[in-house]
């Protein structure tokens, strides 16, 4: 099963990079960008797991250790079904 | 299947094709072509510069290792020797200016610990093309982060270096790295493949299909297919280095090894034909053993991969065990590929089958040097000539249009991304006349400086390499440093041209006579040619690392005026020279006339005079008089003292004031002393033949420069401390 | 009194710090291996700075999981010292003995420069030898050094006394220019409710002598010294 998980900052903390990237983008001429939020993507295949199992696995992984919850929220979704 | 395309294709020419299969016997195959191009490449055989660089000195008393290794080596005294040397990564960091300078950073340090040195100093030679274009503030912002990205995260310190901007460099930017390290001198490695038996190990990242000709990349003219050329960069992987700086340098302590070479440009053909044929051994290897990150991998591919941060150890026999538990304490495998044996040959297993037998000598020793055609280059004729330049109206705005410049300006936007203070050694903050690093448990410090005027070397290059050296050891004696070994990056354009391979002889002849008078061993360095875009080649680009050794950190000296009041000595003698100056180049707008001239003898004197002087405990202060002349060098004092002390500076030469105050005349150098050292100074200077004028005092709260009873130069030390401090921010401020 | 520094895989400030702890404090100082368990009967722990596991996840992040640090949090737990410089400090943050997390840099650069500090808590065994209010002069190297906490969390942070130095200028007046870094409250260095665990993003070990330029570290090392006296 290949899994994508999305960590980002939270809404309520500032993002430079993203404000950055924002002002770059009008600077080149798209001003119809409201806002951009930067964050990174994990791409990971699991092996032998169910579904249910997976949902239980990821926002176990995603808190624990791939997002800090003080600063970042996360979001996942499944690419292939194993 | 080897036809002429496929042989054009590798870079080589049809002679040298011929010569390969003359050398062997036979047709080689496609894995086997490849070793050659790669090893046959101007990047690693020097087949151009090779008898060209036979001039340069190399001898010294102190030194343990000249050209030829990884990098140079100088006894320093205590036990310990001083590990260096300097590299280009100008063609990567075009193309891909973060990983470009990154994996530049990585190289060079992996040339420096292989011999068994732990690095403690990085230094920087950068050369971008005007700061005005979009291009080259993003390659500059990408080469700056590299650096630091790649230097910060392994925990070496970047202290210094240097960045000139010029429009030559545009499409072509400089990127030379310099590390040194130290080594205790009974623990020195070498890329040796000796004892028939003895295994062969690879250690560190897996390999992947990263800059698959790179070296002939390196080696060839950028085109319009440029963007084609982008798969080819590699990235670089601190992390993985650092495990394998520790555990090599444990393994090394242990005596575990025999020899050690890392696999940089030209990846494992260049490690095991390298250590081979220093050794006069042979190489067998089964490439199906080599960790590998990508799937179906060819041969072809394997042996020219340029994946970053790897290593080839030959280990003892009876001690491959602890050296495998070493790495694993690391956590890094360390997998036997292979063997040395006798009979000077490579061979390269894959799947069962011989698929490389070689002659070492063939690649190595055998490839053809060239004595390519020179010609004086025909820009000179114009170019020499500077004709007549309206000396300015307001010369407090020029002087504050030079102190902005961006070659002139502070460096500290670049400075502050780099860990210059990791390691705890550094005892001067970058922006000093040379980088000083104290070596622990002893009174002394290495110094170290990089220097190199592209456009003083364009315009007269002879001169341009004996200001280079001359400028790099003066640098070196206003920090209280005299200078001990040399090395050089020689950045051109390409061999080919004749025009070029002038350009490249005549720097080279004034780099061999400032050594020689000097009495400094060159122990190495790096040839960077093909250095043009679409047909232009780069101003030529000598960049010269020398490194200095300060007996005592008592005596270690700084640019900054101490106190209020110091009286203001120059050293050494202005005349008016204009030519191939900043200041005509920034206010003028000219890349001409003829550069400043040198006298060697008299620059050494100069040198020669502050070092004992400085011993003397005679000197406050000192800074070496360069791009944007006197008057430059006084603000430079005055803004870097502490409460940035002003200066009443009285000059009674007869000469056009611009050429006074701007011009960058040679072997000359700003000091301060207290008041009570006057006689004894003047007396010395006398005594040694140095001419030294007493041009003013130290104090007040503005600048002001007078040539005779005409003021020249009046303005608050805070206003030209803004000019030089914020130029390069402001341009990369984000708005 | 013994202090025990740790390695991570990828510290680059371990061996500063045990060189200004045994060759200019002449402390008994070990090294400790982020594999093991064995805390080695030491009295103070102090994570270096660095970039653990090259910082590639979080700064800081998967050293908190190496089983050195599990023994770590137990001793912390038991009252022993525990100081983090830089890399420490994250590795500190990310294993929950200080609250708070790090954000890049406000200016989205590396920076190394020095800085001024002022000490707002000399109560803690690592400022004792400090007056309050006083301004030390010591150098900053990281990229992730931009304090973040939830309002509730500075609020306790505030009422506890726990913000011990903060970015300022050279006389102690707070501002977002001396706050290079942007942190929240100019935090640089913060302690632990009970007062035992502190992580301070400024290098101590790099301002403890004269030659280098400011030994105004010192009074960190002076401080812990004293204490564990």
């Amino acid at each position: 099963m290949k899994v994508r998980i999305l960590v980002s900052l939270k809404d309520s903390v500032l993002d430079p990079q993203g404000q950055t990237v924002r002002n770059a983008l009008h600077t080149l001429g798209y001003e119809s960008i409201k806002d951009v939020r930067q964050g990174k993507v994990f791409e990971i295949e699991l092996e032998g797991v169910s579904q249910e199992e997976a949902a239980k696995v990821i926002p176990e992984i995603s808190d624990k250790v791939l997002a800090n919850p003080i600063i970042e929220k996360f979001s996942w979704q499944i690419l292939e079904k194993g | 299947m080897i036809d002429k395309k496929v042989i054009a294709e590798h870079n080589l020419t049809p002679e040298e094709y011929e010569k390969i299969v003359e050398l062997i016997d036979r047709e080689p195959n496609i894995t086997e072509l490849g070793i050659f191009s790669l090893m046959w490449s101007e990047h690693c055989s020097y087949k151009s510069s090779k008898i060209h660089l036979k001039k340069l000195p190399v001898e010294g008393k102190n030194v343990i290792q000249g050209p030829g290794e990884n990098a140079g080596i100088i006894d320093i005294g205590d036990g310990l020797a001083a590990v260096f040397k300097i590299e280009s990564h100008n063609h990567p960091s075009f193309i891909e200016p973060y990983q470009g300078a990154a994996t530049g950073v990585g190289g060079i340090l992996r040339d420096i610990f292989t011999m068994g040195a732990r690095p403690i100093v990085l230094q920087d030679a950068l050369r971008f093309g005007p700061l005005s274009k979009p291009k080259n503030k993003s390659i500059m912002e990408g080469v700056v982060s590299g650096i630091s990205g790649y230097g910060n995260s392994i925990g070496i310190p970047t202290v210094g270096g240097d960045v000139y901007f010029n429009d030559c460099y545009s499409l072509n930017p400089l990127v030379n790295v310099f590390a040194l390290g130290i080594a205790k001198k009974d623990k020195i490695f070498y890329a040796k493949a000796e004892g028939a038996g003895n295994p062969v190990l690879y250690v560190g990242a897996k390999t992947g299909r990263d800059g698959i000709h790179g070296a002939t990349m390196a080696s060839a003219e950028f085109g319009k297919d440029l963007e084609h050329k982008r798969p080819n960069v590699q990235v670089g992987d601190p992390f993985m280095e650092k495990l394998l700086l520790e555990a090599c340098l444990e393994v090394m302590d242990k005596d575990l090894i025999v020899g050690i070479q890392d696999m940089g440009a030209a990846g494992l053909t260049c490690s095991t034909t390298e250590m081979a044929s220093k050794s006069g051994t042979g190489i067998e290897i089964d490439l199906d053993l080599v960790p590998q990150r990508e799937e179906s991998m060819t041969p072809y591919e394997m042996m020219l991969s340029e994946s970053q941060e790897r290593m080839l150890i030959v280990a003892k026999k009876d001690r491959v065990e602890e050296v495998q538990r070493i790495f694993a304490k690391w956590d890094l495998d360390a997998v036997i590929i292979g063997k040395v044996i006798e009979g000077g040959r490579l061979k390269v297993k894959f799947g069962g089958k011989t698929v490389v037998d070689l002659p070492v000598r063939a690649i190595i020793d055998l490839c053809p040097v060239y004595e390519q055609e020179s010609r004086t280059p025909r820009y000179l004729q114009s170019a020499i000539e500077l004709g007549s330049v309206p000396e300015p109206d307001d010369y407090n705005h020029a002087f504050l249009t030079l102190l902005s410049s961006p070659t002139i300006s502070e460096k500290e936007w670049v400075r502050r991304q780099y860990d210059h203070m990791v390691q705890v050694n550094t005892v001067f903050l970058p922006g000093a006349d040379a980088a000083v690093i104290r070596i622990k448990g002893t009174n002394k410090a290495l110094a170290v400086t990089l220097d190199g005027n592209s456009l003083y070397t364009y315009l007269e290059p002879k001169t341009g390499g004996k200001i280079a050296v001359a400028e790099a050891c003066r640098n070196l004696a206003c920090v209280g440093a005299r200078p001990i070994g040399v090395t050089n990056c020689l950045n051109f354009g390409s061999p080919e041209k004749p025009e070029i391979m002038w350009q490249f002889q005549e720097a080279i002849e004034g780099i061999a006579l400032a050594c020689k008078i000097f009495d400094i061993p060159v122990t190495g360095g790096n040839v960077s040619f093909y250095n043009d875009t679409n047909g232009i080649s780069i101003h030529p680009t000598p960049v010269l690392g020398i490194v200095g050794m300060v007996d005592d950190t008592r005596w270690i000296t700084g640019p900054g005026f101490k106190s209020n009041g110091d009286i203001l000595i120059l050293l050494g003698e202005n005349k008016e020279e204009l030519g191939g100056s900043e200041y005509v180049k920034s206010i003028h707008r000219m890349e001409k006339g003829i550069p400043p001239q040198i006298d060697l003898e008299e620059e050494k004197r100069v040198q020669e005079f502050c070092l004992e002087a400085i011993s003397l405990g005679l000197i406050e202060s000192a800074h070496d008089i360069s791009e944007g002349g006197l008057a430059c060098c006084l603000a430079e004092c005055s803004i870097l003292s502490k409460g940035k002390m002003g200066i009443s500076a009285h000059l009674k030469d007869n000469m056009r004031s611009d050429a006074l105050l701007f011009g960058e005349s040679q072997s000359r150098i700003v000091i301060t002393s207290k008041e009570e050292s006057r006689e004894e100074i003047f007396h010395l200077a006398r005594e040694r033949g140095v001419k030294a004028m007493d041009i003013g005092k130290s104090g007040g709260e503005r600048i002001t420069i007078s040539q005779r009873d005409k003021k020249l130069i009046d303005v608050p030390v805070a206003e030209a401390a803004k000019a030089w401090w914020e130029a390069i921010p402001e341009i990369f401020r984000i708005k | 009194m013994k202090f025990g520094v740790v390695i991570f895989p990828g510290s680059n400030c371990d061996h500063d710090t045990f060189y200004v702890l045994r060759d200019i404090f002449k402390q008994d100082a070990i090294f400790l291996w982020h594999k093991e368990h064995d805390l080695k009967n030491v009295d103070c722990i102090i994570l270096p700075g660095g970039f653990s596991y090259g910082d590639y996840l979080r700064s800081g992040s998967i050293a908190a999981f190496s089983p050195l640090m599990q023994e770590v949090k137990e001793f912390a737990f038991k009252g022993g010292l525990v100081l983090g410089i830089c890399n420490g400090f994250q590795v500190l943050l990310e294993l929950g003995l200080l609250p708070g997390a790090m954000l890049r840099n406000k200016n989205l650069k590396f920076l190394c420069q020095y800085v001024h500090l002022r000490v707002d808590n000399t109560d803690t065994p690592f400022t004792s030898t400090a007056k309050k209010g006083q301004v030390l002069r010591i150098p900053i190297a990281h990229y992730d050094g931009n304090y973040y906490s939830s309002p509730e969390t500075i609020q306790e942070v505030k009422k506890n006394n726990q913000t011990v130095l903060r970015y300022s200028d050279a006389r102690g007046r707070l501002s977002d220019e001396a706050n290079v870094n942007g942190s929240l409250e100019c935090i640089a260095g913060l302690i632990n409710k009970s007062g035992n665990v502190m992580g301070m993003m400024p290098h101590p070990e790099r301002a403890s002598e004269a030659l280098l330029g400011s030994e105004d570290g010192r009074i960190i090392f002076e401080s812990l010294i004293k204490s564990l006296g």
